[in-house]
């Protein structure tokens, strides 16, 4: 506790605000997570192996994993757009366009999720002009990728945004006095700098599409080893009382979210860089 | 922030020819328009579908109002004890330093990046007849997954940083000294705090909590897990909007979404002002 009090901060309340913290943060959060990481550690490493091994679960992944990457880079490219269109022009609407960003935030995802596979079914709004193209969106992986592209937009657009919003006139000017034409100071001076806060963006989305069930569930069809994702066959295996496996996959996605966690965490640091 | 250039010269330098800019701005309309204006107005078109009497009267459903009733009591008590927490927590970690400062954020942070399935499974891990207390709670005749309290924890763990998370970045830029003059003036601790401190966090507490409301409310898939489903009893707004999906009957799914989809308007409405307030003040500093 010495160690605590050799600050010379006059502010009180420093003792009881923090051990509060840290009970409700430990009640909460960390009690409630180490339960399935001793769940799993329940398991002989065997059977952990074969659990989240399996065929279904493994199809389940590469449904999961391959739509998530897909979607965030959608994002990766569209998010940067709409970041850019934002900041740098000015257009009517768009302070709402500007508030709209952030729906898929504040729009459940159960809501998200009727509501993409009413308009992409085949009689539906959209869905109707790209049935006779052969694009089946509603039920197929590829309505995964679009459920994930929708929640995951605004963390490519607001991670990206006050990047660009605080980039220096004079880097521009200088480059344009160097004899730069517009698409040279764009990829090589705008780029770079944009660069570490659109892969943090990218993650961010990715690690949401991982993660996401709600918005899915309604329009992915959910066909065992073409259309299942993950979050999908935990609910599965919790109730057929299979709670072995449930722990087991959902431990393998904890990681997972660990360690993008540690990536995104790790792109921060790299985009300060540019801050000092 | 905006380039009004001065000359033409450091216009063709700072910005894109006027046909290009057009045509990103047109790009990136068509996609907002697409993949976000496109759903919200499908949701209220669908609810609206066969007339006001049809939406009014899936809203007036028993079912339906348990739901809402349900998704109203766990947010009125998920809400005041996040923005509890979120003022103490911000208090420790903005006004002192202390090691082990930043692991504290992460752990903070955590029930963002979790799968809200798992948010929910962790709850039935403990509280469940397989979990680690669930035969002691069921000796007792205690239901807490499966039942509203489950409901109410899920719903906890996933809305957990929203307060802290923006309370955080704007006590820290706003320092402590006027809360040390407060101080040295003679006021007490609390007196402080609630003259002081709270002022200047207002709009910072409003978005968090605002924020905190809508995911609170809206949360589909941590609750799905420890719910049950009992009609009536322990199903939620959005899961109720399921159930209705799932029963083919579309108009009275879409009627009860709409009631989440006009809360997510609100929500956007009040956010963008209380980001506005907040980014004034922060440059008033």
């Amino acid at each position: 506790m010495k160690l605590f009090k050799r600050q010379n901060n006059v502010l009180p309340g420093f003792g009881i605000t923090l051990g509060f913290t840290i009970f409700y943060l430990s009640a909460i959060v960390l009690i409630p997570l180490s339960a399935l990481v001793f769940r799993t550690m329940g398991l002989t490493w065997g059977e952990f192996i074969s659990t989240v091994t399996a065929p279904r679960v493994m199809a389940s992944y590469k449904v999961t994993f391959g739509a998530a990457i897909i979607a965030a880079g959608i994002n990766a490219i569209f998010g940067v757009l709409v970041a850019w269109v934002l900041v740098r022009y000015r257009f009517p609407g768009r302070k709402i366009v500007d508030a709209l960003v952030d729906l898929p935030f504040a729009l459940p995802t159960a809501v998200a999720g009727i509501t993409l596979a009413t308009i992409y079914s085949s009689n539906g709004w959209v869905g109707r002009y790209l049935e006779p193209f052969g694009i089946k969106v509603a039920f197929t992986p590829l309505g995964i990728t679009l459920a994930m592209t929708f929640i995951g937009l605004p963390f490519v657009v607001r991670t990206v945004q006050p990047v660009i919003e605080e980039i220096e006139v004079e880097l521009e000017e200088a480059a344009a006095c160097l004899g730069a034409s517009r698409w040279q100071t764009l990829s090589r001076v705008i780029f770079p700098v944009l660069l570490p806060s659109i892969l943090t963006g990218f993650a961010l989305s990715f690690a949401r599409g991982v993660g996401e069930y709600g918005s899915i569930i309604f329009i992915a069809g959910n066909m065992p080893m073409v259309s299942e994702i993950t979050p999908l066959l935990i609910i599965t295996k919790l109730e057929q009382f299979d709670y072995r496996g449930a722990t087991a996959i959902a431990c393998v996605m904890l990681l997972t979210s660990f360690l993008m966690l540690m990536v995104v965490n790790l792109l921060q640091k790299w985009s300060r860089r540019y801050a000092e | 922030m905006q380039n009004n250039g001065n000359s033409k010269a450091t216009d063709r330098a700072q910005t894109e020819p006027t046909v290009v800019r057009w045509l990103l701005i047109s790009v990136a309309l068509v996609f907002i328009a697409l993949f976000l204006m496109l759903p919200l107005a499908a949701v209220f078109i669908q609810a609206f579908d066969k007339g006001l009497s049809v939406y009014l009267d899936a809203l007036k459903e028993p079912d339906t109002l348990s739901s809402i009733k349900l998704t109203l009591i766990t947010a009125a008590v998920t809400v005041p004890l996040n923005l509890f927490f979120g003022v103490t927590a911000a208090w420790a970690i903005a006004k002192f330093t202390f090691p082990g400062k930043n692991l504290l954020i992460t752990f903070i942070d955590l029930p963002f990046s979790v799968s809200p399935v798992i948010s929910g499974l962790i709850y039935v891990l403990i509280f469940g007849l397989q979990g680690w207390i669930g035969p002691w709670l069921q000796d007792h005749d205690i239901k807490i997954v499966f039942a509203v309290p489950g409901i109410i924890l899920a719903t906890i763990f996933v809305t957990f940083p929203f307060v802290v998370r923006e309370l955080i970045p704007l006590m820290e830029a706003q320092g402590k000294e006027e809360e040390e003059a407060a101080l040295v003036l003679g006021a007490t601790g609390l007196q402080t705090f609630f003259r002081v401190t709270l002022p200047n966090i207002k709009w910072g507490i409003i978005y968090g909590v605002i924020l905190c409301n809508a995911r609170a409310m809206g949360e589909f898939g941590a609750v799905s897990v420890v719910s049950g489903h009992i009609r009536g009893m322990t199903n939620t707004v959005p899961l109720h909007v399921e159930i209705l999906y799932n029963e083919y009957n579309y108009t009275a799914a879409f009627a009860v979404a709409s009631l989440l989809a006009f809360l997510a308007l609100i929500t956007l409405a009040i956010k963008t002002i209380a980001e506005w307030k907040v980014r004034q003040q922060l440059e008033n500093n």
